[in-house]
């Protein structure tokens, strides 16, 4: 069970991922798609905006799953990164190019400038989430196996598998982003916006559909085996949970009910990786089981620990970054009240403070510097870090009162 | 130490591109550094400024920060992909390292993961929460960004201390077993050397690029109140740890001598075992000794061992495959301490006036070395993380795992190189173009009442 419990972990960071990620992912493909329409314009601006503030936290999961991976599974993970190099490294260009068109979306000043660093922002998007279910079709359809490189470079992630699968991350991502900024419309009373949001939203979804169904006969075709399973016992309830759960979204959607629309697509995303995780089990890898790839009991402890611990502290901090862009607080105008009540400071005794200061760079340098023993060099770097804030005291605080009065 | 010391994950392969792999991860790694830099300290300076505003309710601080605040989302925003390119370079670069060891480091990177998404959900609270929240609310905000910034970095720390200096775990028969992840990772006596020469190493980097911008504006005749304290601050934080890093650097340097002695030997360019060993400034490594090199006798003993004729080993106590490339490590060691020499220089003549005569200093050279500075503080950081990193070759775990037996066997890792490389030009063009884009936009010191609406439009309106 120890053994199996991170990779509950690294299933709830990818699903976590391709929801949240997904969301972002699918803002950028709408940026493309309607790049060209006069309404393009607001509808980027909008997307943007929306998506501002939970930017960095989404993109930090991937880095999660990366991490939990290779502490618990170091083989497994070797074996993938060195036989999936190629799509992965081509998601890593497309997180490259989207990441920094973000930031220097910051500095366009004209709608030219923008509109170009959107369509950037834009095709990475596409190709982010492309690669990346490339990718995982590789290792879902059994193409990586143990070792150093050991799998093909090219057919391991384009093969039918691979590539429904990237297509169904890419649209699964646009329907996940339409609804989301369907609901940010209509809690603004956008209603041009929603409407137009609303109709991507359906045709989205309707399309991930189609690509799921699909994929199951490419499954029958390509890998018989993993199609088997999942159609067969433990894996089939999750599988009938997404075609059911996926299918309410669309209908939630056409009734506007956004936030229920929202939980219940990614839903869906989450009953089809645990699908294939059920499907797959007790292997992780082709001759790999669950068991063989686990790092020893110590570090799966700490490991376990450590993400506990982090979460109590993690996941207090997300609800009220969420419940603050939910609410459109950040979008919210901005606040003109400046306290001005200045607080009477008791005067610096700058003098002092230099000569403690000085006294503490001696004895750092001295203990440091001089002696040999470890208790010294301890008690060597915390006096010379003193020194540093006290003499930082010293020097800033008349050097401001002086500017501020020569103004 | 013999070279197959540890049974790797999986078998050794043939990988003809060796050296473009590490220059990948080389690039990739000083691309990240400055970043991890501002990372450090900046959060906390950022803080320090938002408390003066309130505190003296002088909405110039509140300006500065606020304006700082941006290139702090800028330059966090472009870690994260840094960052993310450095986590897949573990498994798509050297997979048979974290095929075998990433069980031993992992738990690190595990802290790591959690800092960094607690960094980047403050770091939204804290940049849209402008004036819609309490200045109370607001600087509380930024208090998990200044922890984490530190706690992300210890933990990354931590590892490469462990690569320099592993411990932790037991060797048996070439297999890696009774692992103890905490004991490797934070009980190791590396790691505190290492943390905090890189901690005063942020503060400086950073201190010396905000000083340099202020001091290129003064230049160019920008040079009201509002740049006076802009300059000041960071400045003076630069100024006090540019000294302080040469104490605490001459401790690591011993460290080194202790640990990792042909490290040091390729510092020095010091080939035999030497009594009463000299320093070496400057010079080249030929042919077993060091040519044109400023000699200053006995030094390097009364260095590293505190007495005159203290035994220094030398290269030649290992075999030669097992020597890192002398020069790389010798010169990157002369360009980390000569910048931190001028560096220093340049700190004292400011806290001289500063205290002496209450004022800037005035002389326009002044500001053109704070404007040399700013560059060459970036690379007497990326020399110091050659210096430790080369100086480990040919090992990727100090004397346990070779590099040549980390690496991939994937093919094309010079098509990858060159494709990093590329977008990393790209991307640098693009940051220098928005960092002026950001500079330029006009101050508004007396901000009318509710003139912005929305982070960024202020920049559109520019």
């Amino acid at each position: 069970m120890l053994q199996a419990l991170p990779l509950i972990f690294i299933l709830a960071g990818l699903a976590l991922y391709a929801v949240l990620g997904g969301a972002d992912f699918g803002a950028g493909f709408w940026q493309l798609a309607t790049a060209r329409r006069t309404e393009g314009r607001r509808v980027r601006e909008f997307a943007h905006h929306a998506m501002g503030p939970v930017w960095e936290a989404n993109h930090v999961w991937l880095i999660f799953v990366l991490v939990i991976f290779w502490t618990c599974y170091p083989k497994a993970f070797g074996s993938i990164m060195s036989t999936l190099a190629v799509p992965l490294f081509i998601a890593l260009l497309g997180i490259i190019f989207r990441g920094a068109a973000y930031a220097l979306r910051e500095g366009a000043a004209t709608h030219e400038e923008s509109g170009r660093i959107d369509a950037i922002f834009a095709v990475s998007s596409i190709l982010v989430p492309f690669a990346l279910g490339t990718a995982v079709g590789g290792i879902a359809g059994g193409r990586v196996p143990v070792g150093n490189a050991a799998g093909h470079e090219w057919s391991s992630w384009l093969n039918g598998t691979s590539i429904v699968i990237g297509a169904l991350a890419v649209a699964t991502s646009a329907h996940l982003a339409a609804v989301y900024l369907a609901a940010d419309a209509a809690h603004d009373r956008e209603t041009e916006l929603e409407r137009s949001f609303r109709l991507r939203g359906l045709g989205s979804g309707v399309i991930a559909g189609a690509l799921a169904i699909a994929g199951v006969f490419v499954l029958n075709g390509d890998d018989h085996s993993l199609f088997h399973s999942l159609l067969s016992g433990r894996a089939l309830p999750a599988v009938i949970v997404s075609a059911v759960v996926g299918l309410a979204a669309l209908v939630l959607v056409f009734e506007r009910r956004y936030e229920l629309a929202r939980y219940a697509a990614s839903l869906a995303v989450a009953a089809i990786i645990a699908g294939w995780a059920l499907a797959r089990w007790p292997t992780i890898l082709p001759n790999l089981t669950v068991d063989q790839a686990a790092a020893g009991h110590d570090i799966l402890v700490s490991v376990v620990v450590v993400v506990v611990a982090g979460a109590v502290i993690l996941l207090p901090s997300l609800v009220l970054l969420f419940r603050l862009t939910l609410t459109g607080r950040f979008r919210a105008r901005e606040l003109t009240v400046v306290e001005t009540t200045t607080v009477t400071r008791p005067a610096l005794r700058a003098g002092l403070l230099a000569r403690v200061a000085v006294a503490c760079l001696i004895a750092g340098a001295g203990l440091l510097n001089l002696a040999d023993a470890q208790w010294a060099h301890v008690i060597g770097v915390t006096c010379l870090i003193s020194f540093v804030g006290i003499a930082f005291c010293a020097i800033v605080v008349p050097a401001l009162d002086e500017q501020a009065s020569s103004r | 130490m013999s070279p197959q010391s540890v049974a790797a994950a999986f078998p050794p392969v043939d990988q003809h591109y060796l050296l473009q792999a590490r220059q990948m991860q080389a690039l990739s790694f000083s691309v990240h550094i400055p970043l991890v830099a501002f990372g450090i300290s900046f959060p906390a300076m950022v803080l320090f400024v938002e408390w003066l505003g309130h505190r003296r309710g002088d909405e110039l601080y509140l300006t500065l920060a606020r304006r700082w605040s941006k290139v702090m989302i800028t330059l966090f925003a472009v870690g994260v992909i840094t960052g993310t390119v450095l986590s897949f370079e573990m498994g798509l670069l050297w997979p048979n390292f974290t095929g075998t060891f990433g069980s031993v480091f992992g738990v690190a990177f595990a802290i790591e993961g959690f800092s960094f998404f607690l960094e980047a959900i403050f770091i939204g609270i804290y940049a849209y929460g402008w004036r819609r929240m309490s200045p109370r609310a607001h600087m509380l905000s930024a208090v998990p960004i200044v922890i984490t910034g530190v706690t992300g970095s210890l933990v990354v720390i931590s590892v490469d201390a462990w690569m320099n200096h592993p411990t932790g775990f037991t060797l048996r028969n070439g297999k890696v077993t009774n692992v103890h992840p905490w004991s490797a990772l934070l009980g190791n006596s590396y790691l505190w050397n290492e943390l905090i020469h890189m901690y005063i190493a942020g503060y400086i980097v950073c201190g010396f690029i905000v000083a340099g911008c202020y001091a290129f504006g003064r230049l160019r005749g920008r040079w009201g109140r509002y740049e006076r304290t802009a300059l000041t601050i960071p400045l003076t934080i630069a100024a006090l740890a540019s000294p302080v890093q040469m104490l605490v650097g001459d401790w690591v340097a011993r460290d080194v001598a202790n640990t990792q002695p042909v490290k040091l030997a390729a510092i020095e360019g010091l080939y035999r075992t030497t009594r009463g060993a000299d320093e070496h400034l400057l010079g080249w490594y030929t042919g077993n000794h060091m040519e044109h090199a400023i000699v200053v006798p006995h030094l390097l003993s009364l260095l590293t061992d505190h007495s005159w004729n203290g035994k220094v080993v030398g290269l030649d106590s290992v075999p030669a495959n097992q020597r890192p490339p002398v020069n790389v490590v010798h010169w990157a060691f002369q360009i980390m301490v000569g910048v931190g020499t001028f560096l220093a220089l340049l700190a004292v003549i400011y806290i001289a006036v500063r205290v002496r005569r209450k004022r800037l200093p005035d002389s326009v050279w002044f500001y053109r070395a704070l404007v040399l500075a700013a560059p060459l503080s970036v690379a007497a950081l990326i020399a110091g993380w050659v210096v430790t990193e080369v100086g480990r070759q040919p090992w990727v775990v100090y004397g346990v795992m070779r590099t040549d037996a980390a690496v991939t066997g994937a093919h094309g890792i010079v098509v990858g190189y060159g494709a990093l490389a590329a977008s990393y030009l790209v991307v640098a063009c693009g940051l220098v173009w928005v960092l002026r884009r950001l500079a330029r936009s006009p101050l508004e010191l007396r901000t009318d009442a509710g003139s912005h609406a929305a982070a960024g439009t202020e920049l559109e309106a520019a």
